[in-house]
C-alpha cells in the first residue's frame, strides 16, 4: 500500500514536471511582418512624433523583458502581447508577459509584477490595475535599477521613465469632431461614459466635450456612466432618448457603452435615425459599422501599445532618456475604411 | 460525556493517519521546492523564497480560519469577498473618517467577525445548509463592501502610511511583517484547535454532530463561535491585502475562498468533517504558492498554471482516498 502512495505522489509530481516542461518553452513569434506598422499621420488618426523607436537593440539585446498587463484573455490584451512579442522578436530581446484573469484582481496582478522582478529582468513594462496600488513593488524595481515603462494607464508614481498609452483626449476630440460633421454642427448630442473614476473614462469624457466646445451650436444634453455594462448603457441611452426626441447623436466611450446604445437604438427603432459614434472594436461594433447602425468610432492600437513598450524598455536598458509619455496613435475608422489592412491590423473582434 | 470521550479517543487514533495526509503535503512540498529551484533559473533564491512567504500570507491566514468549519463539517464561501469587506471597513474608519490605524485594523477584524456572527446564526440558528448560507454571504460581502465604498479603493497611502510602512516592513530576516502576522495567526488557531474545548468540540462536531449534542453540548453555540473564528482570520486576511496593495479593493476576494479550501484540503482536512490540522492547512497553503510562484517565475502562462494547480488539488485528494482505503 505504502508503494502505491509512493507512486501516486511521484505521478502528481510527474505530471506537473511534464506540464511545466511543455509550457516553459518560450514562444516562438509568428514571423514580425506588419509588426508595429507606424499610423499615418491624417486628419483621420493621431500618432506619436515625438519619439522614434530604436532600431536595434544594442546592448538590450538577448535581455528579458518582463510585461505585467491587466490582462491576457480579452482580445484588446492579446493584441497588445502579440505587438510585444513581435517588436521583441524584431529587435532580438526576450520578452514574458502577464496578466491576471479579471481586471479585479489587483492584488494578483502585484504578485505576478513580484515576481516578474525575482527574475531580475532587464526592463519592466507595466500596466497598473490600480494606479496607486503598486508604490512598494516599485520602488523595489527602483532598488533593483530596474527600469519601470508604463503602458496603457498611467502608473501614478515618479519612478516609470514614461508612459506609453492611447492619447485619449486626442482621440475622443477626433470622435467629437466627426460626430459634429455629421450633424451638420448644430443639435443635440449625449454622451455614455463607462465610468468616472479611470483615467480612460475622465479622458475620453473630457476630450469629447473640449472638442464639441469648438462647435457652439451643438449641445451636449447629457453625460451618463454605464460601467462599461451592455445593458446598464442601453437603459441609460433609452432614457436620454426619451428626456431629447430631437437626440442627433451619442458618443459611446468603450466598447460596453457603444454596445449598449447600439441595443437601445435598435429597441426603439431609432438606428440610422441617430448618429452613434463609438471606441475600441469587438463584434457587435465591427457589425454595427459595416451595416450602418453605427457612423464610425476610434480604435485605439493595441499592437502598437505593445510594440512602444518593448521600444521604450529596449531605449531605457540602453540608458536613452525618454519623453514622458509616448502616444502609440489611434485611428478614425467607418465604412470607408475598416477594411484597409492598417486598420484590419488593429481591430479586434 | 462518555460520548465526548469515546469520540475524542477516535480522534486520538485518526490523528496517527493526519499526520501521514501532513507528511505527504509536506513532501510534495519540498519536492515542488527542489523541482523549482533546479529548473527555474531565478527560483532559488532568498528573495524569491521571501516572496512565496509573502504571497502565501493572505491565503494562509484564510485557510487557517475555514480549517474550523471545514473540520465542524461545514464549509465558508464567504472568506474571499469577506476580504473586500473588512479592507473597506478598515478604510472607512481609517481613512474616510480619519480615525487612528489602530482602530482602522480594529475595524477590520470586528467585521469579520460580524460576518462569522451571521454566517453562524444562519447556520445554527436558522439551520440553512453552510454551503447556501455563506454563499448568500459572499454575494452580500462582496455588495456591501461595493455599497459602502461607492465601489471606489480606499488609498491608505497617504493619509495612513503607517499601514503600508509597517505591515510590508522587513525588520526580521527581511521578511515582510505580513508573514509573522500569519504564522501568528497560524500559532493562536493550533493553540484553539489543539489545546481549548473550542478544539474539542470543533472535532467532536465535525465526527458526529448528533451524538455530540446528545451529550448535553450546546452544539450551535460552538458552531457560531467556530464561524467568527473563522470571521477573525477573514478580517486579518482583509488586513494583509490592505497593507500590500496600501488600499482597500471593494471588488476583491471572488475565488480566493477556493484557493484557501484547496489548501486546507491538500492538507489533509476532510471535507466530511472531523479531521483536520493547522499545520497541514499552512503546508496545503504553501504548496498551492510555491506551486503558482514557481511557475509564474518560470513564465509559464497563466492558463497552464491553472491545469497545474487543479491537477494538484485532485492528485492531492485522490492521495487521502488512497491512505482512507488502505487503513480500512
Amino acid at each position: 500500500m505504502k508503494l502505491t502512495r509512493i507512486i501516486g505522489l511521484a505521478a502528481t509530481a510527474a505530471i506537473v514536471a511534464s506540464a511545466c516542461s511543455g509550457a516553459a518553452v518560450t514562444p516562438t513569434a509568428a514571423p514580425a511582418t506588419q509588426a508595429a506598422s507606424q499610423p499615418a499621420a491624417s486628419s483621420d488618426s493621431g500618432a506619436a512624433s515625438a519619439y522614434t523607436p530604436p532600431t536595434d537593440a544594442g546592448a538590450a539585446k538577448g535581455k528579458t523583458i518582463a510585461i505585467v498587463s491587466k490582462g491576457e484573455q480579452h482580445a484588446f490584451w492579446q493584441a497588445v502581447k502579440k505587438g510585444a512579442q513581435d517588436e521583441a522578436t524584431k529587435l532580438g530581446v526576450q520578452e514574458t508577459y502577464q496578466g491576471p484573469a479579471n481586471e479585479t484582481m489587483v492584488n494578483d496582478q502585484l504578485t505576478m509584477l513580484q515576481n516578474a522582478l525575482t527574475n531580475n529582468p532587464a526592463a519592466v513594462c507595466f500596466a497598473a490595475l490600480d494606479s496607486k496600488a503598486a508604490g512598494d513593488l516599485l520602488n523595489q524595481a527602483k532598488g533593483k535599477n530596474i527600469p519601470v515603462v508604463g503602458f496603457d494607464s498611467g502608473v501614478d508614481s515618479t519612478i516609470p521613465v514614461t508612459t506609453v498609452a492611447t492619447d485619449n483626449i486626442a482621440a475622443a476630440g477626433l470622435a467629437a469632431q466627426k460626430l459634429a460633421a455629421m450633424i451638420g454642427d448644430s443639435g443635440k448630442v449625449a454622451v455614455i461614459v463607462h465610468d468616472q473614476t479611470s483615467q480612460t473614462g475622465i479622458t475620453r469624457r473630457d476630450g469629447f466635450v473640449a472638442e464639441m466646445k469648438n462647435h457652439p451650436n451643438i449641445q451636449i444634453v447629457s453625460i451618463q456612466y454605464g460601467a462599461g455594462d451592455h445593458q446598464k448603457s442601453a437603459d441609460l441611452a433609452k432614457g436620454i432618448m426619451t428626456a431629447n426626441p430631437d437626440l442627433k447623436g451619442f458618443f459611446g466611450a468603450n466598447e460596453g457603452s457603444i454596445d449598449g446604445i447600439l441595443d437601445a437604438l435598435k429597441e426603439t427603432g431609432n438606428t440610422g435615425k441617430i448618429f452613434a459614434v463609438g471606441y475600441d472594436s469587438g463584434q457587435q461594433q465591427l457589425d454595427a459599422i459595416n451595416n450602418g447602425a453605427e457612423a464610425g468610432a476610434i480604435t485605439q492600437n493595441p499592437i502598437g501599445i505593445g510594440a512602444k513598450c518593448v521600444d521604450a524598455a529596449v531605449d531605457a536598458i540602453n540608458g536613452k532618456t525618454l519623453p514622458k509619455t509616448i502616444d502609440t496613435g489611434f485611428y478614425w475608422y467607418d465604412k470607408t475604411n475598416i477594411n484597409d489592412p492598417t486598420i484590419q491590423a488593429v481591430l479586434y473582434k | 460525556m462518555q460520548t465526548t470521550m469515546a469520540s475524542t479517543s477516535r480522534i486520538r487514533s485518526l490523528a496517527s493517519g493526519e499526520s501521514l495526509q501532513r507528511l505527504l503535503a509536506l513532501g510534495a512540498l519540498v519536492i515542488l521546492l527542489l523541482f523549482f529551484s533546479v529548473i527555474a533559473p531565478n527560483f532559488a533564491s532568498l528573495e524569491n523564497y521571501r516572496n512565496i512567504l509573502t504571497a502565501t500570507a493572505s491565503n494562509g491566514l484564510l485557510a487557517t480560519g475555514v480549517t474550523f468549519a471545514i473540520i465542524t463539517g461545514g464549509i465558508d464561501l464567504s472568506i474571499g469577498t469577506g476580504t473586500a469587506f473588512t479592507s473597506v471597513a478598515m478604510g472607512i474608519v481609517a481613512v474616510n473618517w480619519g480615525l487612528p490605524l489602530p482602530l482602522g485594523l480594529l475595524a477590520g477584524l470586528a467585521s469579520g467577525g460580524l460576518v462569522g456572527l451571521v454566517n453562524g446564526l444562519l447556520i445554527a440558528k436558522a439551520k440553512l445548509p453552510p454551503f447556501i448560507a455563506t454563499l448568500g454571504m459572499l454575494y452580500v460581502t462582496l455588495g456591501m463592501a461595493q455599497v459602502l465604498s461607492d465601489v471606489h479603493p480606499i488609498y491608505f497611502t497617504d493619509p495612513q502610511p503607517a499601514l503600508q510602512d509597517f505591515f510590508m516592513g522587513k525588520p526580521i530576516a527581511g521578511i515582510p511583517n505580513i508573514v509573522w502576522v500569519m504564522f501568528a495567526g497560524a500559532a493562536v488557531a493550533w493553540v484553539l484547535l489543539n489545546k481549548t474545548v473550542l478544539g474539542r468540540y470543533t472535532f467532536a462536531i465535525g465526527s458526529n454532530e448528533e451524538a455530540t449534542r446528545l451529550s448535553g453540548v450546546n452544539v450551535d453555540r460552538w458552531k457560531i463561535a467556530v464561524y467568527v473564528v473563522g470571521g477573525l482570520f477573514v478580517g486579518l486576511a482583509g488586513i494583509v491585502l490592505a497593507s500590500r496593495s496600501a488600499s482597500a479593493q471593494p471588488s476583491q476576494g471572488m475565488g480566493y475562498e477556493l484557493n484557501a479550501i484547496a489548501a486546507a484540503v491538500i492538507g489533509g482536512t476532510s471535507l466530511a468533517g472531523g479531521e483536520g490540522s493547522i499545520v497541514g492547512t499552512l503546508i496545503g497553503a504553501f504548496l498551492i504558492s510555491t506551486l503558482s510562484t514557481g511557475l509564474s517565475v518560470d513564465n509559464v502562462p497563466q492558463q497552464f498554471q491553472y491545469v497545474i494547480t487543479g491537477l494538484v488539488v485532485i492528485g492531492a485528494v485522490w492521495l487521502d482516498i488512497l491512505r482512507r482505503r488502505g487503513r480500512s
